[in-house]
């Protein structure tokens, strides 16, 4: 699937402060009778948005594209209708202390941005978010630079998946140009 | 690797499906066996067909529907029609492709981690993959499996390979023997109560020692497959004779002397002796009870024989303010007997405990018993050829006779997509895989326990220690 590229970006973000937030959260199954890839942004934390105190229903986080929440984000089923329920819905940058492996590899392949920052530092982002909800943190995937405020930090990310992000390439045009290595394998274990 | 060249089975499995590999990208990994279901494939053959690509390697993927499939009144369409259409899509795309597919009318559907096995597809040392985090299932034959992302359904469809970063390894070294009344799944939930949720994150884990040596084939699917509920993607245990055994004549099983080539080829499929791990976690098996969760994630269990935890007593404030959250939803008191919580509804079945063997250890505790007043109770085997197996042997008999709902094979509601579904507030004693906030229905509460516990929930209408009765 041939993804938008991305290189920078300044927004609000919507401070999410729970830990183990899982893909059942984030879209519930009941949700994922659909054949399409889009239209699931609506049904983005369902049964959270239930609840009327809940961060998404603050009008003014309205039009965010990034969301900084707890570790271990995304844990749970491997559905790829999760990173596109917050893809639909906006969402370009998710800043955590720490990713669930099949989720953060869905997040790439639908061109979001999962960026790994110390615990300390997503506190403090998520602390300034929640005070001021019109705070803005730049994302720049050039520099692998957050820069809020005053302050700048910089994150790690596989270069191979940068590279795809930035340039928005698709995966499977990437592998194809090692079709003839495929073909070989293919005979080799074939004998 | 360590500097002798010692490898372990992860790394063996890894550097023998190496198509291709250069200085700072992934490694592009072959795929063997790919597996395919009606709700996470739609949308990767619908962007196969648009971009105009074919499916490289159709031999290799398998087809079952089974997320939302109803688990009654099979003669009749699912009564959803989007999930209707889901399973009707499925059947479509796998004839278009030329892909075997197993209908839902066809005595061989059913869950599928629970047929790959049985049909004798999943085989030692082979990487296999499925849009569904509960592929780790199959590691219980000693293979690489994990589940995949529907963008990457569409990379294998279309290439047969994977873009992939090689994992950091872990072993899970459990030894010593089960107490009466434990099973695998209360060895699972210990592991992962102890390693916490997010232990084996970046991790591929080897189940090492002789509890999982002692354990049956069906043991190790219970504990590779909640593998995932701890952050790993895979989780393998060495194959061996009874690994073997469980292959051998199975309809897709190598055979004549292509079982004896094979079966020398997996043998080789094991650690080298001085092989290091990244990480190494050890349990002593004697020390396990029969466990129950409480929380929100698989982590938050105790032994049935404890108490609700009181998050006041919790060393760790985001711990004990994710605990907090954890049993307002589930509207438990903190230092309550979980003894004394009672259930409304007991599902037995899903890709962790829906084989014969788990239906048997529920039928001894239903056999001349009865299933509560006022508790609906649902067992919903793993495939059809389970379903036909406990017939034949008379376990069915035994549910039906003390209550229980006798159903057709499909994940049901273990996820909630068919119209197995809690009631808001419902309370659940069930042998799926998670007990996140909605997931077998909105505001259901659930409880992870093994397939035994489960029915002693069902008969006495509250949870019960197993091993008293």
């Amino acid at each position: 699937m041939v993804m938008e590229a991305f290189r920078a970006l300044t927004s609000k973000a919507i401070p999410l402060d729970r830990s183990d937030v899982d893909t059942d959260q984030i879209i519930p199954a009941q949700y994922m009778k659909r054949v399409e890839r889009t239209g699931y942004g609506q049904f983005l934390f369902d049964s959270l948005r239930r609840e009327p105190d809940f961060v998404l229903n603050d009008e003014r986080y309205e039009g965010a594209r990034i969301l900084v929440a707890g570790r271990n984000f995304g844990c749970g089923s491997s559905r790829e209708h999760a990173p596109w329920a917050l893809e639909d819905y906006g969402i370009r940058v998710i800043i955590a202390p720490s990713f669930a492996d099949i989720f953060r590899n869905n997040c790439v392949n639908v061109g979001i941005v999962t960026v790994v920052l110390d615990e300390a530092v997503v506190s403090e982002l998520l602390s300034r978010s929640t005070q001021n909800p019109e705070s803005e943190i730049t994302v720049d995937l050039e520099t692998c630079e957050i820069r809020a405020g005053d302050d700048r930090w910089t994150f790690d990310l596989d270069e191979f998946h940068r590279e795809r992000l930035l340039k928005g390439q698709d995966q499977i045009d990437l592998t194809l140009r090692y079709e003839d290595r495929i073909a070989a394998y293919e005979s080799r274990r074939a004998r | 690797m360590t500097d002798t060249g010692s490898r372990t089975i992860v790394e063996k499995i890894w550097d023998e499906h190496v198509v291709h590999s250069a200085p700072g990208e992934p490694d592009l990994l072959y795929v063997d066996l790919h597996l395919a279901h009606e709700v996470t494939s739609p949308q990767a053959f619908e962007a196969l067909r648009v971009a105009g690509r074919s499916v490289r390697r159709p031999d290799l993927t398998v087809a079952v529907p089974d997320h939302n499939v109803p688990t009654h009144n099979r003669h009749l369409p699912a009564k959803d029609p989007i999930s209707q259409k889901q399973i009707e899509t499925l059947r479509r795309n796998a004839q278009e492709h030329g892909i075997l597919h197993f209908d839902i009318v066809d005595e061989r559907q059913g869950i599928v981690h629970v047929i790959g096995p049985e049909q004798g597809l999943t085989q030692p040392g082979m990487v296999i993959v499925c849009g569904d985090s509960h592929t780790s299932t199959h590691g219980a034959f000693g293979a690489l499996a994990f589940g995949i992302g529907t963008s990457e359904v569409e990379h294998v469809l279309a290439t047969q390979t994977l873009q992939q970063r090689r994992p950091k390894t872990m072993a899970v070294e459990v030894d010593g023997d089960l107490s009466r009344g434990v099973t695998p799944k209360d060895v699972i939930l210990q592991i992962i109560a102890e390693a916490g949720v997010d232990g084996g994150t970046g991790h591929a884990v080897e189940y090492r020692g002789t509890t999982f040596a002692n354990m049956s084939m069906e043991g190790r699917m219970t504990v590779c497959n909640m593998t995932i509920e701890f952050g790993a993607r895979a989780g393998l245990v060495p194959p061996d004779d009874v690994t073997f055994e469980y292959l051998e004549g199975r309809p897709y099983a190598p055979t004549g002397s292509g079982w004896d080539e094979a079966v020398a080829r997996w043998r080789s499929v094991v650690t080298d002796p001085d092989a290091t791990f990244d990480s190494t976690f050890r349990l002593d098996a004697t020390t396990i009870a029969p466990r129950v969760t409480w929380g929100t994630t698989p982590a938050q269990s105790v032994s049935v024989d404890s108490a609700v935890p009181n998050p006041d007593s919790m060393p760790d404030d985001s711990v004990a303010a994710a605990a907090r959250r954890a049993l307002e939803y589930m509207a438990l008191e903190p230092d309550v007997p979980i003894t004394e919580i009672p259930v409304d509804v007991v599902f037995i079945g899903s890709c962790t405990n829906s084989r014969i063997e788990d239906l048997r250890a529920a039928a001894a505790v239903a056999r001349g018993r009865h299933v509560a007043s006022g508790v609906r109770a649902l067992v919903v085997p793993g495939s059809g050829l389970i379903k036909a197996q406990a017939e034949k042997e008379g376990l069915a008999d035994v549910f039906i006779e003390a209550g229980f709902e006798w159903r057709d094979a499909g994940c049901s509601m273990c996820l909630a997509m068919n119209d197995d579904v809690l009631e808001p507030g419902q309370r659940c004693a069930s042998t799926s895989n998670r007990n996140f906030q909605g997931r077998q229905g909105p505001g259901g509460r659930t409880h992870l326990v093994s397939p035994a516990m489960a029915a002693a929930a069902a008969v006495n209408g509250h949870f019960a220690d197993v091993r008293e009765i």
